[in-house]
C-alpha cells in the first residue's frame, strides 16, 4: 500500500511552510488540506486535540503535530536526503539552534514587527539575531547545515522570508545587510533553493497580511 | 580526556535533574559541577554563551545545552537503556509530549503555584494536566510504557517539585481523585532507583519554596521563569 501523506495547513503560516520545505527536500508526494482557522475542520480537531493548530501531518492515518517534531519525524521515516546530521553532537547542535530560533528569535522578531520597529523591541531582536549571524560567520557556511539545508535553515524560514514581507508592509528595517551580512547572504541562498521556493507562499499574500494585521488604519 | 562527562547544574533545578536521571538510567559516570547562579562560572558562560543557563552537559570537551536536547544527545551517543522509542511515529509522539510538558504544562503549573492557586491559573493548569492524565489512561505504568522514557523525564517537575510546592503552599494541585493515573505515575516514577538517585532532598525544595513565597522577587524565581516561558 503506497504511503498516504497529508498536510493540514494554511499558506501564510511559516510553521506549515517548514513542513512543505521538508517534504520537498525529501521529494515526498502529499495532499495539502487547506484549513480555515476561523472554522477548523473536524479532522484537524481530531488529529491535534491538544493544540488545535496547524501544521498537522498525517502519515498513513497517524498524525503528528508541532512543526519541528514533524520535520524530525519526516527525517526518521524517510531516510533519503537527511535533514539532520548523522553525528550525535552535530545533531544536538542543530536541535539547539532550531529550538533557539523557535523560543527566542521568532518571538523577539514578532514583537519587533508588532511594535512597528520600536527601539527596545528591535534591540532585543538584534541581540538574538547576532547569535545566528555569529553561527554563520564562524563556520563560513552557505547554510546553517553547511553545504546543504538542514533543520536549522528550515526552522529559520520565518527569518528568511516572513521578516522581509513585514519590513515591506510596515516600512521598517529589521535585518539590514550592514548589520547582518551573513544572515542576508544566507537568506538569498535559502529562498532561492528550489525546494524552498516551491514551498513559499506568494510574497504579496504575506505583505497584505502584515499590512492588515499591523499596518496603520 | 576521552569520554569525560561533566554536568553543570544546581540541585534545585528540575531541568538539571532531568539530565541526572538520564545519566543514571544510562549508567554513565559523570562529574557534577555545582554552579552559583549569582556568580556563574567562566566555564558555564563559555559553554552556554547563548542562554548562560544550566544544565550544560560536557562530553569529551564538547558542550550541549537545553535539557531535552541534552537527553536526546545522550540517547544518540550512548546506546544502552534507550530513552526514546525506535519507531519513528512513537518517537514523534514522545517528542510531542515532552515539548507539551515543557511549553504548556510546566509554565502554567508554575504560574498557578506562583499565584498561590489563583482561580484562572488553576483552571488553565488543570486543562493541561488533564491531557497528561488522559495519556496515562491507556493503562501505562509510565508515559514510556513499562520503562521510563523522555516524556517521564520531562515531567519530573510534576512528579516531585509540585508536591513540594503544594506542601509549602498548603495548596493541592494534583489530587488523587482528580488525577488518579497521574498520582499513581508520580509514585511509580519517583520510586525508581535511577530517579530517586537523581532527585534533590525534599527538604531542600520545601525550604526553597517556603523562602521564595516569602520573597517572590528573588533572582532564582526570575531565572526559573525565564526558563519556563
Amino acid at each position: 500500500m503506497a504511503d498516504e501523506v497529508k498536510l493540514h495547513g494554511v499558506d501564510g503560516s511559516p510553521f506549515v511552510c517548514r513542513v512543505k520545505i521538508a517534504l520537498n527536500i525529501k521529494k515526498i508526494d502529499y495532499k495539502y488540506v487547506v484549513e480555515d482557522l476561523s472554522n477548523k475542520s473536524a479532522d484537524l480537531l481530531k488529529y491535534n486535540p491538544v493544540h488545535k493548530k496547524v501544521p498537522v501531518f498525517v502519515h498513513n492515518g497517524n498524525s503528528v503535530s508541532e512543526s519541528l517534531v514533524i520535520v524530525e519525524y519526516i527525517d526518521d521515516a524517510w531516510k533519503a536526503v537527511p535533514i539532520l546530521p548523522q553525528d550525535a553532537y552535530e545533531k544536538a547542535q542543530a536541535r539547539f539552534w532550531a529550538k533557539f530560533i523557535d523560543d527566542k528569535c521568532i518571538p523577539a522578531l514578532f514583537k519587533a514587527i508588532g511594535s512597528h520597529g520600536e527601539e527596545q523591541a528591535v534591540a532585543e531582536a538584534h541581540e538574538q539575531l547576532q547569535f545566528l549571524e555569529n553561527e554563520l560567520n564562524v563556520k563560513g557556511k552557505k547554510f546553517f547545515g553547511g553545504g546543504d539545508i538542514n533543520l536549522v535553515d528550515i526552522a529559520a524560514t520565518f527569518i528568511a522570508y516572513w521578516v522581509g514581507a513585514a519590513e515591506e508592509a510596515l516600512g521598517i528595517k529589521l535585518v539590514s545587510k550592514d548589520k547582518f551580512p551573513k544572515i542576508k547572504e544566507w537568506d538569498g541562498n535559502y529562498i532561492n533553493s528550489q525546494v524552498v521556493k516551491d514551498g513559499l507562499p506568494p510574497r504579496e499574500i504575506l505583505v497584505a497580511f502584515f499590512k492588515k494585521r499591523f499596518g496603520n488604519a | 580526556m576521552a569520554d569525560e562527562v561533566k554536568l553543570y547544574g544546581l540541585d534545585g533545578s528540575p531541568f538539571v535533574c532531568r539530565v541526572k536521571i538520564a545519566l543514571n538510567l544510562k549508567k554513565i559516570d559523570y562529574k557534577f559541577v555545582v554552579e552559583d547562579l549569582r556568580n556563574k562560572s567562566a566555564d558555564l558562560l563559555k559553554y552556554n554563551p547563548v542562554h548562560k543557563k544550566i544544565p550544560v552537559l560536557l562530553h569529551s570537551g564538547k558542550p550541549i545545552s537545553e535539557s531535552l536536547v541534552i537527553i536526546e544527545y545522550m540517547d544518540d551517543a550512548w546506546k544502552g537503556a534507550p530513552l526514546l522509542p525506535k519507531d519513528p511515529y512513537e518517537k514523534a509522539q514522545a517528542r510531542f509530549w515532552a515539548k507539551f510538558v515543557d511549553d504548556k504544562c510546566i509554565p502554567i503549573v508554575f504560574k498557578a503555584i506562583v499565584s498561590h492557586g489563583e482561580e484562572k491559573d488553576l483552571a488553565e493548569a488543570h486543562e493541561q494536566l488533564q491531557f497528561l492524565e488522559n495519556q496515562l489512561n491507556e493503562g501505562k505504568k509510565f508515559f514510556g510504557g513499562d520503562d521510563i522514557n523522555l516524556v517521564d523525564i520531562s515531567a519530573t517537575f510534576i512528579a516531585y517539585w509540585v508536591g513540594a510546592a503544594e506542601e509549602a503552599l498548603g495548596l493541592k494541585l494534583v489530587s488523587k481523585d482528580k488525577y488518579p493515573k497521574l498520582t499513581e505515575w508520580c509514585d511509580n516514577y519517583i520510586n525508581c532507583q535511577a530517579v530517586k538517585d537523581g532527585l534533590p532532598p525534599r527538604e531542600i525544595l520545601l525550604g526553597f519554596f517556603k523562602m521564595w513565597f516569602a520573597t517572590p522577587n528573588s533572582f532564582v524565581y526570575n531565572e526559573f521563569l525565564n526558563k519556563s516561558s
